[in-house]
């Protein structure tokens, strides 16, 4: 079996005529999804411990302590520990609570995730789907964490959580429109929208190098916009905890808040991806059209490090949203958005779709 | 206990609902329950229901001793808990007409000066808290913690000491008092430039508090609104200014006073009293005179039969002592005219037709202390 | 306007107060039915513009209740006490001020909780510290409390 760090299309097509070779096509079909879910399951339920980890040091260092430290090796367990006790929860049955609505909500947010997952391109050929609609696929899937959130603060029956639900639910709708704007400034630019020819187009030059100024201008609106979906930094006002205590997952306890909490981080990990993809290349290294020997020196470096490594750098730079900025009345956010930050998406399609048809990208 | 919650006179209109920001919430410092009757998002009227820290002090006073009652005053308003006790000092002092030693003036004001920094520190810090600038709050602890190892070193615990006794203080001041007060001035006259970067300049700062929870000069006065909150709407109250008592009189400084009335304007009274209060201690640590540090009194006081009463500012308002006495060692009847009281009763006022965020905003701008309004 | 002003001025306006002699304030015991009035020509006047009223206190004189009233000028800078007398225990009624000073509200509140002393026209007038269900009022000289109440 060949593996190369480098190229994962070898490895994975070795896995596929394997299977196929030793079984019938429908049992082939059922062990391949099965090791794809269970690998997806393993990696997001590390991922998302790691990321909890990390943004409590990043949070401790913005604020001049240490954070966790003890248990474990600069305390790096302390996720684990606080999963089993999660896990340990009792878990808290509401009076006159919608129950299947009660219990469902968790269980939308982290499917929303896997869906948007699924269809990013980690490295070279690591990639579970593939559309040739990809990011269609992905704005459209990640908007359904929506309605995961609308059931868990109405059906929790408690007029906290209602506030925080309708609140989040009419912040991630307006945001979405940023966010897909200013993804379709870059799709202008790639002239695809399947993740693997967006990130084959990059071999020359990240975007937001080649397109230059609306590049620049979509990223930012990006990082804006993508902070507000996911309920983060200083558009956190649906969980604010000092003015609602949780917001929307009040009443959730035990392992179903574990749910909420982790799927926060993991829509922060796609929203992430998304980004690097997009603007920063996704598993492409730094290349300068042309210059062949520099190019072959990042080549060393595999994809998949690049990958996690232009990922982990914008989840920093989240995370510091977070623990610097108060955080934004409902009214000043809606202005924000429809005020601002639309009508600049729109010319800035425009200047890219122009600059386009120019020819005056790199 | 079952209680009754009746709030009164309200018209439940199409839409209108109640909810209670009961007494366990992460931002109103303390037990404090407010029924907000809501429509959407707007704050149509507010009550307050306090009682939950009731400890029945002014009954407590009716049979204690004079210096015995200073334990009691640390304990209402703790952030200014030095001021609280250098009231019933003075109405002691001043019923007896004995003079209290220089020095024990320098080393009240002083002291007073310290805790209303340390008292505004910890306001800055869960004022940013509250608006979701999470990192303020260990800023200003850090800075913080600052005073509180003086206060350690020097009297033994690091907030409610007891320091001050009728005729002086209980002991002489450490001699590394002097020293490390004057390193903590030079150290956080740098930080409060700190705290202005981070959260005074900040933009999403700005826009949540200006403009917001607005309260004319009038209202002020009529509602007994006093301290910072008072200033911010441009009502002079400042009883060291007006009614100067210990060293006040022999410092220059400025009454921080805005004109603006909203919770902006009350963040800058506050951030400008640090400052002055920085300027006050450095005028007096160096000339501190040699002398006792108590005058003589008798072993058990006894308050002459009569009325007596003394303001002082606390870092939150105006505090005063109210006694009636009839000649016993313990007073008759003490009644402390607590700032939050009155300040509280204005935030009704102050908080309608805004949002709950907005609330959140202008709790934060009044900076109250439960165990003050309970007693 | 100093104390000899002041004194001469609030006998004019009510010749029954009763002056008494304090180091500090000028104090006058006003009978309850002239104290509103008076209120509002302490205020409104503007040689007196008593505007600031920064204590309002009860005290249990065992025969009868005093509410005391200490109020400020800001723009002026004379201050004033006033005191009302109940005519006796049982029926312990004053007007409210709660219309002339809006922090005279919640100070009412107290004193009618801790005291038990009625105020007349009070626009909300309950408990503010104990429960709308407690019985008696714990800052009276007879009151008597097993459970909460240590005495050593």
């Amino acid at each position: 079996m060949s593996f190369s760090i480098y190229d994962f299309t070898a490895f994975n097509q070795a896995i596929d005529k394997a299977l196929f070779d030793n079984c019938s096509p429908f049992w082939a079909t059922v062990w391949e999804l099965t090791i794809i879910g269970l690998v997806f399951l393993i990696a997001y339920a590390l991922m998302g411990l790691f990321l909890v980890y990390a943004e409590r040091k990043v949070c401790a260092f913005i604020q001049n302590r240490v954070g966790p430290n003890r248990v474990g090796p600069y305390g790096f367990f302390q996720t684990i520990a606080d999963f089993i006790k999660l896990m340990l929860k009792e878990l808290i049955t509401i009076k006159n609570a919608d129950k299947v609505l009660f219990n469902i909500a968790p269980f939308i947010v982290i499917i929303v995730n896997f869906m948007a997952i699924a269809a990013i391109p980690f490295a070279k050929g690591l990639h579970a789907i593939d559309f040739d609609i990809g990011i269609l696929y992905v704005v459209a899937v990640s908007s359904l964490s929506v309605v995961g959130v609308l059931l868990a603060g109405w059906s929790s029956n408690s007029k906290f959580s209602l506030i925080g639900a309708m609140r989040s639910g009419a912040q991630i709708v307006s945001y979405e429109l940023s966010v897909s704007l200013s993804l379709i400034t870059m799709i202008i630019l790639a002239g695809t929208m399947q993740f693997s020819a967006i990130v084959e187009g990059q071999a020359d030059g990240w975007f937001i190098f080649k397109g230059h100024i609306p590049a620049i201008i979509a990223f930012v609106v990006y990082l804006i916009a993508s902070t507000a979906e996911i309920n983060r930094g200083p558009f956190d006002l649906a969980e604010a905890e000092s003015e609602l205590t949780a917001g929307f997952h009040t009443e959730y306890s035990g392992i179903k808040f574990a749910f909420f909490y982790l799927s926060e981080f993991m829509n922060m990990f796609i929203v992430a991806s998304i980004a690097a993809t997009l603007f920063l290349g996704g598993w492409m290294p730094f290349h300068i059209g042309g210059w062949t020997g520099f190019n072959n020196v990042m080549d060393f470096i595999p994809p998949i490090v690049w990958y996690i490594g232009k990922t982990f750098f914008l989840i920093w730079v989240i995370m510091l949203f977070k623990w610097t900025f108060p955080r934004l009345r409902i009214d000043q956010l809606l202005t924000l958005e429809w005020k601002y930050l639309l009508p600049i998406n729109l010319v800035n399609i425009l200047i890219m779709a122009f600059i386009v048809l120019m020819g005056w990208h790199f | 206990m079952k209680e009754v919650i009746n709030p009164p006179a309200v018209n439940i209109e199409e839409g209108e609902y109640h909810i209670n920001m009961g007494p366990q919430h992460p931002s109103t410092h303390g037990v404090l329950r407010l029924v907000l009757s809501l429509q959407g998002e707007t704050v149509k009227s507010l009550q307050p229901h306090c009682g939950y820290i009731h400890r029945g002090i002014e009954k407590m006073c009716e049979k204690d001793t004079y210096p015995q009652i200073i334990h009691l005053t640390d304990r209402m308003d703790y952030l200014s808990a030095h001021i609280n006790n250098h009231a019933v000092c003075l109405l002691v002092e001043n019923a007896l007409e004995v003079d209290v030693p220089e020095r024990v003036k320098y080393i009240r004001t002083i002291l007073d000066e310290l805790t209303r920094i340390a008292s505004h520190q910890l306001w800055w810090c869960s004022f940013g808290m509250d608006m979701g600038g999470q990192t303020c709050y260990f800023y200003g602890l850090r800075d913080r913690e600052k005073i509180l190892d003086i206060f350690e070193e020097s009297f033994g615990s690091r907030l409610l000491h007891s320091y001050y006794t009728p005729g002086g203080l209980m002991m002489d001041i450490h001699p590394n008092f002097q020293k490390r007060t004057k390193d903590f001035i030079k150290y956080f006259r740098k930080k409060i430039k700190d705290y202005d970067y981070i959260l005074t300049g900040n933009i999403i700062m700005q826009e949540r508090t200006k403009g917001i929870g607005y309260i004319s000069k009038e209202d002020v006065i009529s509602y007994g609104v006093t301290g910072p909150t008072g200033r911010g709407s441009g009502f002079s109250c400042d009883v060291r200014k007006h009614h100067p008592y210990a060293a006040y009189d022999k410092v220059d400084f400025r009454e921080a006073l805005e004109t603006a009335g909203d919770t902006f304007a009350r963040y800058m009274v506050r951030m400008h009293e640090m400052r002055e209060s920085l300027k006050i201690i450095e005028q007096l640590i160096d000339n501190i005179p040699a002398g006792d540090f108590s005058a003589k009194m008798k072993a058990v006081i006894k308050l002459p039969a009569g009325e007596y009463y003394q303001r002082v500012e606390a870092a939150r308002g105006e505090y005063g002592v109210y006694v009636v006495s009839d000649g016993n060692k313990s007073p008759y009847r003490m009644k402390f005219r607590s700032p939050n009281f009155s300040n509280l009763s204005a935030l009704d006022h102050m908080s309608r037709g805004y949002k709950i965020a907005d609330l959140i905003a202008i709790g934060g701008s009044l900076d109250y202390v439960i165990p003050d309004i309970d007693r | 306007m100093d104390k000899a002003a002041l004194k001469e001025r609030i006998l004019g306006l009510v010749p029954e107060a009763e002056f008494q002699e304090n180091k500090q304030f000028p104090m006058f015991v006003i009978p309850p039915d002239k104290m509103h009035a008076l209120a509002v020509r302490l205020k409104e006047d503007t040689d007196l513009s008593f505007d600031y009223l920064f204590c309002l206190s009860g005290v249990d004189m065992l025969k009868y209740f005093e509410v005391v009233y200490h109020m400020e000028s800001t723009t002026l800078q004379h201050q004033l006490v006033l005191k009302v007398r109940t005519a006796d225990r049982e029926n312990a009624a004053v007007d409210t001020v709660c219309d002339i000073w809006r922090t005279a509200e919640l100070h009412e509140r107290e004193v009618y909780d801790l005291l038990g002393v009625k105020f007349n026209s009070h626009p909300d007038l309950r408990r503010f510290f104990l429960e709308e269900n407690w019985k008696g009022h714990p800052l009276r000289k007879d009151y008597v409390d097993e459970v909460n109440i240590v005495e050593l």
